[in-house]
């Protein structure tokens, strides 16, 4: 029978930086005499992922961030006997500093819509039984009980759901030509593969959350008639995997995998496919290749995956957000769903916010928020009150927007037409000490590194931008190389098979229409405006801010900086590698790049 | 652990189950506990397990939390109890004897127990 308790501690966040947290806090409240009556939950992420370890306190919503082993016996003695918030550690807002008790009075939460993530946190992602007690399967046996397969169909059509994997086709239009398919065997298949290398929602998500991925899964086998799937994830990706083998074991054992699901005569269970990561591994066809254990290079889709796709039988790929969206859907209404986000895109996304932004984490808004609302109020703005400068967002082949843009509207069509994507929903904020033909070229980098090399435009037209863009960043450049940079990523767009190479060249392209400016700096003046590419900066010391505290000089690893004590230094142009040491040891700002 | 096999067992099971995680669902009604040093010292902790044993035993939905003190603490232990929008209703020196019928009155019947109030504060 279970205990009632009066109040759940629920742990976030923790990750190896204070692998001692839970343990302490276990034993305090052992001691304290609070078992029983205060319970420890280790519960999945929680979005808020710089400020961790957090701990929510429910009922009452308290919220504790940057948590550590020392600081246990104040939390417990203080808010968990005797009911006292400990403003010490609460979390401050950036800007004025306030503290903020309550979960829900916290912007990064507050401007948040939660569907995706909507048990990440909430949730022993370990515990199947939480998971039925908090509102899974409600929907797959409302659907069982009550719903046709084209009800089910109908409803996804009407929610306007689309798949969140990053291409954003209509869910209700692929199950439909799913269960359309002529076959007795059919597959469903979840795509956890996450290859951008920013993002992190996908993982965050199987590991806080991996049942209602299952339960979707199931209503769209049995919407489909299929009785197999397969839920693919990279072999690396270690916590997913044990939070995915737990959750396929655990429904199993209830029942709600195997044959026979809840009464109803419908046998469906699900496999692990494991497979080594890469970028392409995340498109539908590499994945299925890799599904049936070849290597996981895409195929030219002359027939669709639904029709033919794994072993040739149809198939139904969704990414395990899409798979996880899809009992909500059930269980509030397709109106319900529609009301949300924009005309064109349904619903919410969720952003892994990186890079310059006070917020790093995962967050979930309405399709249609604007750049300025994702980067400021949930995002909490830049750091140090640097100025914003460009908002990268769709993963490494996604488009940078720049700071005018602020008030365009997040949906599919206009990231689209802005020259971006939504793609899987990575975002890298840039300030104004990031240039952005350096981080164009790094991405490149990546887009070279993960080319799986089957089309000679994806293989070889990004190595030959990526060397263009490498001169660039030397300083080497001509103008003419920005004619030519255009004219090869218009060709590697246009002519490449896959997903890949048809958005490769997008990091290129959509700097050179909103940072045309920067290149020229780079090539005719021979300069970095953002003092980054190496090659065309030059660190100086200011003499009046000088104090001649000789720190910089014995950091130095090329001994390039002299002067006597007390006095100001000066740096050896000839001698210094631009490594930054001296630019980030300086206590008095002296340190200067020109 | 024995295999669902039916719609109904499901739902059977998770109604067990939903107690477990109550402090984390919505419910209507709070309990709060006056738990400042002066109400640790008066037996406010016996009177917070009367109350749990008590809603535990009716299989009553409240949510029972605790606060620091309030400044009333010669009659410490304070109890408040909020329902909905009614205005939240505190009652003093309540001891463990008490809970019983200031559940039995307040939360099941719906009436205060006028008695033992020594405050109202507005929803």
């Amino acid at each position: 029978m279970a205990e009632q308790y009066r109040a759940d501690v629920l742990v976030s966040c923790v990750h190896d930086r204070a692998p001692d947290f839970i343990p302490a806090l276990e034993a305090e409240v052992k001691r304290r005499g609070l078992e029983g009556e205060v319970r420890v939950v280790e519960a999945g992420c929680r979005g808020f992922c710089s400020m961790g370890p957090v701990i929510m306190i429910e009922p009452d919503g308290i919220f504790y961030v940057g948590l550590k082993a020392a600081d246990v016996p104040e939390l417990v003695e203080e808010t968990l006997v005797k009911g006292r918030v400990v403003e010490r550690l609460t979390y401050k807002e950036p800007t004025t500093h306030a503290c903020i008790s309550y979960c829900r009075d916290i912007p990064f939460y507050n401007k948040q819509e939660r569907i995706v993530l909507r048990h990440c946190g909430m949730i022993d992602p370990e515990s199947i039984e939480e998971y039925i007690a908090i509102d899974g399967y409600q929907a797959l046996s409302k659907v069982l009980m009550s719903m046709t397969p084209e009800e089910v169909i109908e409803e996804l059509k009407k929610s306007g759901l689309r798949g969140r994997g990053g291409a954003g086709f209509s869910t209700g239009r692929k199950w439909e030509s799913a269960r359309g398919a002529e076959g007795e065997i059919k597959y469903v298949l979840a795509n956890g593969d996450e290859g951008d290398p920013n993002c992190f929602m996908d993982r965050a998500l199987m590991e806080a959350d991996p049942y209602s991925i299952l339960e979707g899964m199931t209503i769209g086998a049995y919407v489909m008639g299929a009785h197999h799937g397969f839920v693919y994830i990279p072999f690396e990706h270690t916590g997913s995997v044990r939070s995915m083998k737990n959750a396929i074991q655990q429904a199993q054992e209830y029942g709600l995998l195997g044959q026979d699901i809840l009464g109803s005569g419908f046998d469906f269970d699900v496999e692990l496919r494991l497979g080594a990561h890469s970028f392409v591994g995340g498109e539908s066809t590499a994945l299925m290749h890799a599904v049936e254990g070849k290597v996981s290079e895409p195929r030219p889709k002359h027939y669709h995956t639904t029709e033919k796709g794994v072993w040739d039988r149809p198939s139904c790929l969704n990414n395990v957000k899409t798979w996880n969206i899809v009992p909500a859907i059930i269980n509030r209404g397709a109106d319900w769903f529609a009301s949300i986000g924009t005309e064109t895109s349904k619903g919410t996304q969720v952003f892994s916010l990186a890079g310059k932004v006070n917020n790093v984490g995962l967050a979930e808004v309405p399709m249609g928020i604007t750049v300025q609302e994702l980067v400021f109020d949930v995002g909490g703005g830049v750091p140090e009150g640097r100025e914003f400068k460009a908002l990268q967002i769709g993963g490494p082949s996604g488009g940078f927007l720049p700071a005018d843009l602020l008030d365009m509207p997040m949906d599919y069509e206009t990231l689209a037409e802005a020259g971006s994507m939504m793609g899987t929903g990575g975002v890298v904020i840039l300030d104004d000490r990031s240039c952005v033909v350096d981080t164009a070229r790094y991405f490149l980098d990546f887009l070279r590194d993960e080319s799986c090399g089957k089309c000679s435009s994806c293989r070889e037209g990004i190595r030959r931008m990526l060397e263009i863009l490498t001169r660039i960043t030397e300083g080497e450049g001509e103008l003419e190389d920005l004619d030519t940079l255009e004219r090869l990523g218009r060709v590697v767009k246009a002519v490449s098979m896959c997903g890949l190479g048809k958005t490769a060249p997008n990091p290129v392209l959509s700097t050179l229409r909103y940072f045309r400016d920067e290149y020229v700096a780079h090539i005719v003046d021979h300069k970095c405006p953002a003092g980054v590419c190496k090659a065309l900066i030059e660190y100086y010391i200011d003499e009046e801010k000088c104090t001649g505290c000789g720190l910089c000089l014995r950091k130095c690893p090329q001994e390039a900086i002299s002067g006597e004590k007390k006095e100001p230094h000066v740096i050896d142009s000839e001698l210094c590698i631009r490594c930054g040491v001296c630019f980030d040891v300086c206590r008095f700002d002296a340190v200067g790049v020109r | 652990m024995p295999k669902l096999k039916s719609l109904e067992e499901l739902q059977k099971l998770r109604q067990q189950l939903q107690k477990d995680i109550k402090a984390r669902a919505d419910t209507s009604t709070t309990i709060t506990v006056g738990m400042g040093t002066c109400g640790i010292a008066a037996g406010a902790r016996e009177v917070m397990h009367a109350i749990l044993a008590e809603l535990e035993a009716r299989a009553i939905d409240a949510h029972v939390t605790t606060v620091g003190c309030i400044g009333m603490c010669s009659r410490e232990p304070l109890v408040d109890i909020q329902q909905g929008d009614e205005p939240r209703v505190t009652y003093g020196d309540v001891t463990p004897e008490m809970v019983p019928r200031l559940i039995e009155e307040h939360l099941v019947e719906g009436n205060v127990v006028e008695e033992w109030v020594v405050g109202r504060m507005e929803a």
